[in-house]
């Protein structure tokens, strides 16, 4: 006789302690993870890990790798927020195209530069804010009200930049995008401070709390007292800035604004590092140092795809490959293979 | 007049006030011709956003459809030109593999138990991957089958042209519509939207459901795929980008509830045809660029779904 069963466990574990001594964080899986794919791309290409100093700044494939994967890096910093809330933000590739369009066209029309970036930034806000209204006001599931953003966003840039690659010389957005600082390229340094700055603010106030509970039970945390529509607000707004950021970056980069192909697709990679960071998609526990690791855990692959002298192509299939293993060991079925092959009383 | 009819209602009305607008603007817009194009240009969308439709009634959402529309357009040019296989045997094979590429996403669904979008996403990175690496360059498709195909319609009164790929759109409609409203496959698919938990309990067979499910949206985007390497001779990795948000859109405007377990195949139907028109209007009035279609097509997006939270919120209080 079979019976349709129906999973009453909980989908999330509980937040872990605090204060871990280090050596867990060696065992992390992420940490093994990019452990592996460096050893392999060292393998592959001796001179990895090679760092020189010339100009005032490191030079090196690790420095590279470090540098590509910020933009991405940045853009799941606001993404594990977001989907920590249980929800998923689809339209940031496209709000790094218009942030990028706006600042472009700013200073090619003769704005300075602090105008520019923040106007651009500004954008990125209001894109953000947007999303928040549709997921909170109009309680549009998040998947949904980001998608119209994604589809209109392309759209959007391509009407400020006339459908035109908005090309520009001035040296404060090509600083933000290929500068160096402390001799750190500066899409690193931006990508490590606001990974400090974020984590510092959710885990030293109660907002990393409060997003997890709203994450856990959007219903139970608003009949705690919480309001969540705020609190989801302020998520989906960080969000849109950290995507404002990333476009600024890819913008400075290549010196010009491609509304067309800025970011494109990077909104799959920034919540494919999130997830490979640990965060989990039904809300509550989540990371951001993890998801940052999992974002250059992404870019050591493509880099490594990159020299290994495969095409391009193939990073398509690993990054597939990948997350079907995560799917596969994040999943509650092979918990219980996993359980059924413990002895019985070992787990006392 | 039943109520949960009226979202097809206001679609269908939606769409005829845009194109009586259309018309007004540019009067050869009315014509047999340009109708017979909407089929035509959109085939693929049509047939790819009737899978979409039943993924998203049961209330799930698959990202794979383009990425599928594109490997398959590779796989039948490269059974065709570097395997010389017939048209007939190479679509066959295409289809196959299409249907089993859905049917295992689904049981990854149903057995891993991980959200449909982060599945099919994965899905979709493997299908655009797989394509490029069967070939990265564009495939011209030259056989005698293609051009015959191509060259065969029906001449509708008015000098309209119904062609192969159009009639194959409206057959899939026909079908779809049995399928989802006079079935019991259909039925548990709404059952499922409605909710998995209350579906299994009515011994609705989940799993088999969901994996059918992902299948029959796996072999449409499969038969787009078919039909996009009819509509251009050619197979290319790149084919057919993003128009998983398009289908998507479309399913959206056709008033099917994105939660799922509401909605109307039809509806679809007049959600591409909405999208053709809008890309009609842009051609025909010629100043407009072509990226308007996508910030129109974004509108028409919000419009409707803040038009199903507003008759939703309300239904319940009036009865």
């Amino acid at each position: 006789m079979t019976r349709p069963t129906v999973d009453i466990r909980p989908t999330t574990q509980p937040p872990l302690p605090p204060s871990r001594p280090l050596t867990h964080f060696f065992t992390r899986p992420q940490v093994i993870a990019l452990a592996a794919v460096l050893l392999v791309n060292w393998i592959l290409f001796p001179g990895f890990f090679t760092i020189t100093w010339q100009d005032g700044r490191f030079f090196g494939s690790l420095i590279d790798v470090l540098n590509r994967g910020a933009p991405v890096a940045i853009l799941a910093i606001g993404m594990t927020m977001v989907i920590a809330t249980k929800g998923v933000d689809l339209s940031v590739g496209a709000v790094m195209a218009i942030s990028g369009a706006v600042a472009a066209v700013m200073v090619s029309s003769g704005y300075p530069a602090w105008i520019a970036v923040l106007a651009a930034l500004g954008t990125g806000l209001i894109c953000g804010l947007w999303n928040g209204i549709l997921v909170t006001v109009l309680e549009i599931q998040p998947i949904i009200a980001t998608l119209v953003l994604m589809v209109a966003g392309r759209g959007l840039a391509q009407l400020v930049t006339e459908g035109y690659i908005v090309t520009f010389s001035d040296p404060v957005l090509i600083f933000i995008g290929t500068g160096s600082f402390l001799g750190f390229p500066m899409p690193v340094v931006i990508a490590a401070v606001m990974m400090i700055a974020a984590t510092l603010i959710v885990r030293r106030t109660a907002l990393g709390l409060l997003i997890e509970a709203v994450g856990v039970n959007r219903s139970a945390a608003r009949f705690a007292g919480l309001s969540a529509g705020a609190l989801l607000l302020i998520v989906y707004t960080f969000a849109g800035l950290c995507a404002a950021i990333s476009g600024l970056i890819v913008a400075g980069d290549i010196r010009g604004a491609d509304a067309n192909n800025a970011g494109l697709w990077l909104e799959l990679d920034a919540i494919l590092a999130v997830v490979i960071g640990g965060t989990s998609l039904m809300g509550g526990r989540f990371s951001i140092p993890m998801a940052v690791l999992g974002a250059m855990i992404i870019q050591a692959m493509n880099t490594g795809i990159l020299i290994s002298g495969f095409s391009p192509q193939f990073n398509l299939v690993v990054k597939s490959a990948v997350i079907i293993v995560i799917l596969v060991m994040q999943s509650p079925l092979s918990a219980q293979l996993f359980r059924r092959r413990t002895p019985p009383g070992a787990s006392k | 007049m039943n109520r949960s009819l009226r979202p097809l209602l206001a679609t269908a009305l939606i769409f005829l006030f845009a194109y009586l607008l259309a018309v007004l603007q540019h009067p050869n817009m009315l014509s047999t011709r340009v109708l017979g194009n909407f089929l035509t240009d959109n085939a693929f969308l049509g047939i790819a956003a009737v899978g979409m439709t039943f993924v998203i009634l049961s209330g799930g959402i698959d990202l794979s459809v383009g990425a599928v529309i594109g490997f398959t357009t590779v796989l039948v040019a490269v059974l065709i030109m570097w395997l010389n296989l017939h048209p007939i045997l190479a679509f066959a094979i295409a289809l196959i593999v299409a249907t089993a590429f859905g049917a295992i996403m689904g049981a990854a669904i149903h057995y891993l138990r991980v959200p449909s979008f982060i599945v099919t996403l994965a899905g979709m990175f493997l299908a655009r991957g797989g394509a490029s690496v069967l070939s990265p360059d564009s495939i011209g498709i030259e056989h005698p089958f293609f051009t015959a195909v191509q060259k065969s319609y029906i001449l509708l009164p008015g000098g309209g042209r119904l062609t192969v790929v159009g009639i194959i759109m409206l057959v899939v409609f026909a079908v779809a519509i049995l399928l989802a409203h006079r079935t019991r496959f259909g039925s548990n698919v709404y059952a499922l939207g409605g909710s998995e938990t209350s579906a299994a309990l009515m011994g609705v067979p989940v799993a088999r459901t969901t994996i059918s499910i992902y299948a029959l949206s796996g072999f449409l985007a499969g038969l787009a795929g078919v039909v996009f390497s009819l509509y251009t001779s050619a197979g290319y990795s790149l084919n057919a980008l993003g128009v998983e948000l398009d289908a998507i859109a479309a399913v959206v405007i056709g008033g099917t509830l994105l939660t799922g377990g509401y909605g109307f195949v039809a509806g679809t139907f007049i959600g591409v045809m909405l999208q053709g028109l809008v890309q009609t209007y842009i051609v025909f009035d010629g100043t407009l660029s072509s990226w308007w279609t996508k910030i129109v097509v974004g509108v028409l997006l919000f419009m409707f779904i803040v038009l199903q939270r507003l008759v939703f919120r309300a239904g319940p209080r009036r009865t």
